[in-house]
């Protein structure tokens, strides 16, 4: 196996009696990547990752955590990953330092506490260590987990929703935070529903709903779907100019919208010089040219609303 | 071994705030302790202890082991030995409550899965949980059994019978008896756990199976059983066999899935 890959799925599969909540999912996460899973509520991504965690038992298929088989070297497994779980649990009787003790002891960390006082400082809650977790903030018991999950320096992470409940500030540090993470060549998927957030963060996204629907890089799989647009803002608006463009043949569509002439085209690098050239010869006075970026949530519901 | 040191403190830093889970640790000891002193002070006071109940209403097995002592420390030393037996079932009932919650409490409060993804193994998760369940109980057990002795004496009871008390067969009932117990409350409690999602249910059922000593305690006060030295011997011997088959079993029902994934 690829040394590289230290996640790999083949035809994983789970089944909850009637419920087949994963269905045959199969790809491979390497170091140093942030791995998106997306999908519709029930789409099993919780349950994927609580698989790939050694939680529950694959119903077919198989897994290998940093060569580990799921289901046949669970504790290597458990020793070597990281699980932001969907729901915080914590102790709420306990304090942020003695939920944290509590798990480097199960995690047998050997420098415990440099570990925890440095997660604590570094994710803000070091001057509020001693206080009982109940009287936390939903955010800082987001925060306390992702510190519980990072204790042992696992080298592979499973973020069940880590900015879910976080504000807009912490947010951005979280992915921050997380794409740090990334570049210490740990391999890490994460879930989420905040799909700008899958956009900036993840190297590739995976979007399921049961079995896999699409698997690419954010960009690649915007252009997949709905190919790429450049946007020509002219001085006026004139519909000879889309006839003149619509003559070449790399050309997919041309359409005057007020005074943007709108054109799909496969590869804008390479034939927007031309485009331009012969749309001043034909007059057009060009104010600025620029790609029409879609928004991953228009993929994302596109491809989730082909399977209904 | 640190693994089950470690939850085991965690439990108790936790459970312990717990007020409900406090009140059943300390409670039921704490009556167990007062109420046979409250008899045995009412029945002195209205009277000698030899007119309560007549020398012939004692179980004869019971007359050989008045062995040295006159007609009223025999009277005593039986209402004193009747209560015995209430020590041993603390032991059994109060942890159930504490591995109720201590397992099933996880589950609903969510805490259970992150706990499930550390290389903990099953059988340390519930070794822990059982100890720290047993634990308290046993201690709890014994010292409430301390101050029944310092009550009793102080308040009705003769030396001579106290010595009585003092003897091996009322002490491995309290030291090793009362332990055994404890240990098969727990794994009853744990073995329902892994099977129900409401930890109030969880320590429902489990009492359910506390009822046969219950059983035995009454079949006590009526005579119909007597215990004695070779019972409390047979008694630690089965309930050491019945222990660990209880405890291995509780720990092969004990799936990490099926406790996680299962909500009805
Ligand atoms: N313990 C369980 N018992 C039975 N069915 C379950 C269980 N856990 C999950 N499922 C089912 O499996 C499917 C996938 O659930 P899962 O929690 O993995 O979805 P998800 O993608 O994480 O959803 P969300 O975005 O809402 O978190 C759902 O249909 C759900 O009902
Ligand atoms: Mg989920």
């Amino acid at each position: 196996m690829d040394n590289s890959k230290m996640i790999v799925l083949e035809g994983l599969s789970k089944a909850f009696g009637q419920v087949q909540a994963v269905d045959k999912l199969s790809f491979s996460v390497q170091a140093g990547e942030i791995f998106g899973l997306l999908g519709p509520n029930g789409a099993g991504k919780t349950t994927t990752i609580r698989m790939l965690g050694a939680l529950i038992g694959p119903s077919a298929g198989d897994a290998w955590i940093n060569g580990y088989r799921v289901g046949h070297q669970d504790q290597d497994i458990r020793r070597s990953v990281g699980i932001l779980t969907e729901a915080p649990g914590l102790y709420d009787q306990l304090s942020a330092e003695r939920n944290l003790e509590f798990y480097a002891q199960m995690y047998a960390v050997g420098d415990m506490d440099t570990q925890i006082e440095r997660y604590l400082k570094m994710l803000g809650l070091w001057e509020r260590r001693h206080e009982a977790v109940g009287t936390f903030s939903k955010g800082m018991r987001q925060k306390l987990a992702i510190a519980r999950t990072l204790l042992h320096e696992p080298n592979v992470l499973f973020l069940d929703e880590p900015t879910s409940g976080l504000d807009p500030q912490a947010a951005r540090m979280m992915r921050g935070f997380i794409a740090d993470l990334k570049s210490d060549g740990r391999a890490i998927i994460m879930c989420t529903h905040n799909l700008d957030e899958a956009d900036r963060l993840c190297d590739r996204i995976a979007v399921i709903k049961g079995s896999l629907l699409a698997l690419d890089t954010p960009t690649a799989l915007r252009r997949k779907l709905f190919g790429r647009t450049v946007v020509f803002h002219l001085s006026e608006s004139d519909g000879r100019f889309a006839e003149v463009i619509s003559r070449f043949e790399f050309v997919q569509s041309a359409d005057m919208v007020d005074n943007k002439l709108v054109v799909g085209m496969d590869e804008p690098e390479q034939h927007n010089p031309e485009l331009i050239r012969v749309l001043v010869e034909a007059g057009a006075e060009i104010q600025f040219v620029g790609e029409l970026r879609q928004r991953l949530e228009d993929v994302y519901l596109q491809l989730v609303n082909q399977e209904n | 071994m640190k693994k089950i040191w470690t939850l085991i403190r965690k439990e108790w830093a936790e459970v312990f705030k717990n007020r409900f889970v406090l009140f059943t640790v300390a409670f039921l000891p704490l009556l167990f302790t007062a109420l046979p002193l409250i008899i045995l002070y009412v029945s002195k006071s209205s009277g000698d202890f030899s007119d309560a109940i007549a020398m012939s209403d004692l179980p004869p097995q019971f007359l050989d082991m008045c062995d040295g002592l006159d007609a009223s420390g025999c009277m005593q030393y039986f209402i004193v030995s009747q209560f015995m037996l209430l020590f041993m079932m603390v032991p059994m009932i109060v942890p159930i409550t504490f591995a109720s919650y201590s397992i099933v409490g996880e589950k609903t409060t969510r805490t259970l899965e992150p706990l499930l993804a550390t290389p903990i193994t099953t059988l340390e998760l519930l070794t822990g949980k059982a100890l720290a369940a047993s634990i308290p109980a046993v201690v709890a057990t014994w010292l409430s059994f301390f101050l029944y002795m310092i009550g009793a004496r102080l308040l009705a009871v003769s030396p001579g019978v106290l010595g009585k008390l003092f003897d091996p067969l009322w002490l491995s009932a309290i030291f090793v008896v009362g332990p055994l117990l404890a240990l098969a409350g727990v794994s009853i409690a744990v073995m329902i756990s892994s099977r129900v999602t409401d930890p109030r249910v969880a320590e429902q059922i489990s009492a359910i199976f506390v009822l046969p000593l219950i059983g035995l305690f009454v079949g006590q006060s009526t005579g119909l059983i007597f215990i004695n030295e070779q019972i409390i011997l047979w008694m630690a011997i089965g309930l050491l066999v019945l222990d660990f088959g209880l405890f291995a079993f509780a720990t092969q029902l004990f799936q990490r899935e099926t406790i996680l994934t299962r909500w009805k």
